[in-house]
């Protein structure tokens, strides 16, 4: 669409402007403030410079929760598209059912985070959930609050269970846009189902398949409540997160000056990653 | 009933496994939970339910909760009406740069942003009310708005706003008689989706509140840590958080598919 250029139309930002400013501007300075300076007690501070930076990119214990991080997110994106769309390409496009499919596809996606961390916390508790006796009937040796590996089985598997429907979803609303003429010249033209993925649907499904990618980049980057409620970021640190991690320092430990370091590192990797994701989604669109 | 259908059917059943769990355990006593495994309640009972719904603590965290989500709701959507329309309709100084960084907020990690908003709301005098929740809530609920209902109102044709005017509509009649009932989709999606994250999003709404606006879900791990562990009470309490998802899912059916791909497909 081709659009006048109006400088009056900041007035119809301004309120946003002005809300989302009081929200993350006064905040963020706070916790750039706090980055750059040493507290005693909690009215003394002293400037320290770029101290609880440096002390934080050098930081194992960093380090650490951000590689867990980054595995989890590829694991988390290596399992979710590829299945979410598998999902959407074998429901029905009409009839009855697919209203049915959508509501109890969507359900998850509204239950409390603390209430989803607390029904699989319910699901795996050893002799009353239903995953641990089914794993153990099955004859594995499945205890969460041990073994590293079973602790980051179940979060994975809460995560897939939790979001995969926000995938689908996407995917389902590509799939329908495409029309009936698409699918009548390829079946005129003898493509085979592979041929039709690859060359009518995929293609379509492009941009939603990089929203889909993008949320579900962002989401599982700060994932916290679930896998708090769930596993507390145990056993050991096995799967503390880069936000338990950090809450664990600022609010545990009252680490402010490298809590709010870290908090910007943070929030750094997270923004340049999305922006990377929005470069290619806008020049998609464009195209 | 074609062969590929056993795909989606099957993970609808492994949706709502843990959801049956839940709700079996929210009908057994506390002596069955701690009995052992079983399938489904032997001694089926609605204690469970009659503590919440008769102890105050309990639901008082369901209006708090309802109150908070309702505010946010439509603060973020009464604030993202114009601004969408300004970016669908109009080029003006800074305006992609601005429409990136109302995205970033929705990148932002709460847990960065909780112990500055502990500091920011007590400042303000607004800690432990509805309103800080709410208000709080804007920061990720607001660019998710604008971006969701800039899409639907960019597939709205120019030319209905111009016909208004020529018509001799003034702006702000033509925006409210005529571009609102036309995007009516639009914003009970862009309602549905700030109404989702308000209502699942509990490190701020945590954070944010001590007692009178508790939310209900924050209720639900002071009861596993302080009263010993009634799992039973704790599995009710988490049944009853199901349900206003479900009635607002129900609601909008129809706008699900379209409004997760935010109006653009």
């Amino acid at each position: 669409m081709n659009k006048t250029v109006n400088q009056r139309a900041w007035w119809f930002v301004l309120p946003v402007v002005l809300l989302v400013a009081f929200n993350a501007v006064i905040p963020l300075m706070t916790v750039v403030n706090y980055s750059v300076q040493e507290s005693f007690g909690s009215n003394m501070f002293f400037w320290s410079g770029v101290r609880w930076f440096e002390e934080v990119l050098r930081s194992e214990r960093f380090h650490a929760s951000l590689l867990r991080q980054l595995a989890f997110t590829a694991a988390i994106l290596a399992i979710e598209v590829p299945l979410g769309l598998a999902i959407a390409l074998a429901m029905p496009r009409r009839g009855p059912w697919v209203s049915v499919c959508l509501v109890l596809m969507a359900l998850p996606l509204l239950i409390p985070w603390n209430v989803v961390g607390a029904m699989w916390n319910i699901m795996a508790l050893p002799t009353i959930g239903l995953l641990s006796e089914t794993l153990h009937a099955l004859g594995f040796d499945y205890n969460y609050t041990r073994e590293p590996g079973a602790a980051w089985f179940t979060v994975i598997l809460m995560d897939v269970w939790h979001w995969t429907s926000l995938v689908v979803l996407l995917c389902y609303a590509g799939l329908v846009s495409i029309p009936d003429a698409y699918y009548q010249a390829a079946k005129i033209d003898g493509a085979r189902p592979w041929a039709v993925f690859r060359y009518i649907q995929l293609p379509k499904l492009r941009y939603v398949l990089t929203i889909a990618i993008l949320l579900r980049f962002m989401d599982s980057f700060m994932i916290y409540t679930e896998v708090v409620v769930l596993t507390g970021g145990g056993p050991g640190t096995a799967t503390t997160f880069l936000s338990i991690d950090l809450v664990k320092t600022a609010l545990g430990q009252f680490d402010l000056g490298p809590a709010a370091a870290m908090s910007l590192v943070y929030f750094l990797i997270i923004l340049l990653m999305s922006w990377l994701f929005y470069t290619l989604m806008m020049r998609n669109q464009s195209r | 009933m074609r062969a590929r259908y056993w795909v989606p059917t099957l993970y609808i059943v492994f949706l709502l496994l843990p959801i049956y769990w839940l709700l079996n355990m929210s009908f057994k006593t506390t002596n069955e939970i701690l009995g052992g495994f079983s399938l489904w309640p032997h001694e089926f009972t609605l204690e469970n339910y009659r503590v919440i719904f008769t102890d105050a603590t309990w639901y008082n965290g369901y209006i708090a909760s309802i109150q908070y989500v309702a505010l946010n709701t439509v603060l973020s959507v009464a604030a993202a009406l114009p601004a969408a329309y300004a970016f669908s309709r109009y080029r003006f100084l800074g305006d992609k740069h601005l429409f990136f960084w109302l995205l970033t907020n929705r990148m932002a990690p709460p847990a960065v942003f909780a112990l500055p908003f502990y500091q920011l709301y007590s400042a303000v005098g607004l800690f432990d009310t509805p309103f800080a929740v709410a208000l709080a809530h804007t920061l990720f609920n607001i660019p998710l708005a604008v971006w969701i209902l800039e899409g639907f109102m960019s597939g709205v044709p120019k030319e209905l706003d111009e016909t208004a005017y020529v018509d001799g509509y003034s702006f702000w009649g033509f925006f409210i008689r005529i571009f609102i009932p036309t995007i009516a989709a639009g914003i009970g999606v862009a309602c549905f989706f700030c109404f989702m994250f308000s209502w699942v999003e509990l490190l701020l709404a945590k954070t944010l509140t001590a007692v009178d606006a508790k939310p209900i879900a924050a209720l639900m791990t002071k009861t596993a840590s302080t009263s010993g562990y009634q799992l039973g009470l704790l599995a009710a309490a988490g049944s009853l958080t199901l349900i206003p998802g479900a009635v607002v899912i129900y609601f909008v059916r129809n706008y699900i598919a379209k409004g997760f791909a935010l109006g653009r497909v």
